[in-house]
């Protein structure tokens, strides 16, 4: 059973919420305060991203987050609604979060191909988190990422 | 915290002071400015990034849609960001080697006029 659960509607405003509730749950389970910033933006990219499949799939349906805490390490799981193998294909045009992709596709006069490469929020959070996946969940995907608690954390 | 934008020009270069968080939900108003301020053909920019509290991908590609607009009237956009937390992200990324990246507006400025 997860320490803190959220569902919210998939909506560009709620992300925010999910990233404060992720924080705050990861600093009381004893994550150490220099990795905060990397929780928050990891639950960030990884609740945007889920957001960006729902409003192209399935509006309706809610985004899960599941925050464990079991001890040793503070796992949060976002789960979408979305088929693994439609939702790991690239969103938005290259699997940046929503707006990135939209914004930035296309090569530069000069020669300067200036684009997002494929996936890039899933490879921030690959970049944040000390263990992370992508897995299918029932019908929908799920994206899992951890860090260490403090060792001697109360 | 929710975003705050504004804009002014020095020395024939356009400064946007971004503060607050930059993310799916607020983005979208940094790309209609920096469109905006393309449109009315400012095409040297400066974004002073000092004051913002989050950065993600989705802000990444804001920034980067705006500079591949200035390039297109061969123009440049350059950063100004001394917070770790924010560098990070571009770090991770790689475009630390895309964007001019500096600790100060007047550094930021200087920089431009001198590659000119």
């Amino acid at each position: 059973m997860a320490t803190v659960e959220v569902t919210f509607t998939p909506l560009p405003a709620h992300v925010r919420t999910a990233r404060l509730v992720a924080t705050a749950v990861a600093r009381r389970s004893g994550v150490d305060e220099s990795l905060l910033d990397e929780v928050r933006l990891a639950v960030g990219e990884a609740c945007s991203r889920a957001v960006e499949a729902h409003q192209k799939h399935c509006p309706g349906e809610p985004i899960r987050v599941a925050l464990t805490d079991d001890g040793e390490r503070f796992e949060v799981v976002v789960t979408d609604a979305v088929p693994a193998d439609v939702a790991l294909a690239p969103v938005g045009g290259n699997g940046a979060a929503p707006g990135a992709a939209a914004d930035a596709d296309g090569p530069a006069p000069g020669g300067v191909v200036l684009q997002l490469p494929a996936g890039v929020g899933l490879a921030v959070i690959s970049g944040l988190a000390d263990d992370f996946r992508v897995s299918p969940d029932g019908d929908g995907t799920s994206v899992a990422m951890s860090w260490k608690r403090r060792a001697a954390s109360a | 915290m929710d975003l705050k934008l504004g804009h002014y020009n020095k020395d024939g270069i356009e400064v946007v002071d971004v503060e607050g968080e930059i993310d799916v939900y607020t983005a979208p108003r940094l790309r209609e400015l920096l469109i905006d301020l393309v449109n009315k053909k400012n095409y040297q920019l400066v974004v002073n990034m000092e004051k913002v509290e989050f950065l993600d991908s989705t802000g990444l590609g804001v920034l980067v849609g705006g500079l591949k607009r200035v390039r297109a009237h061969d123009g440049s956009l350059d950063l100004v960001c001394t917070q770790e937390r924010i560098l990070k992200i571009f770090r991770i990324t790689g475009l630390t080697k895309v964007f001019g990246i500096h600790d100060s507006v007047d550094e930021a400025i200087t920089a431009r006029k001198a590659e000119k």
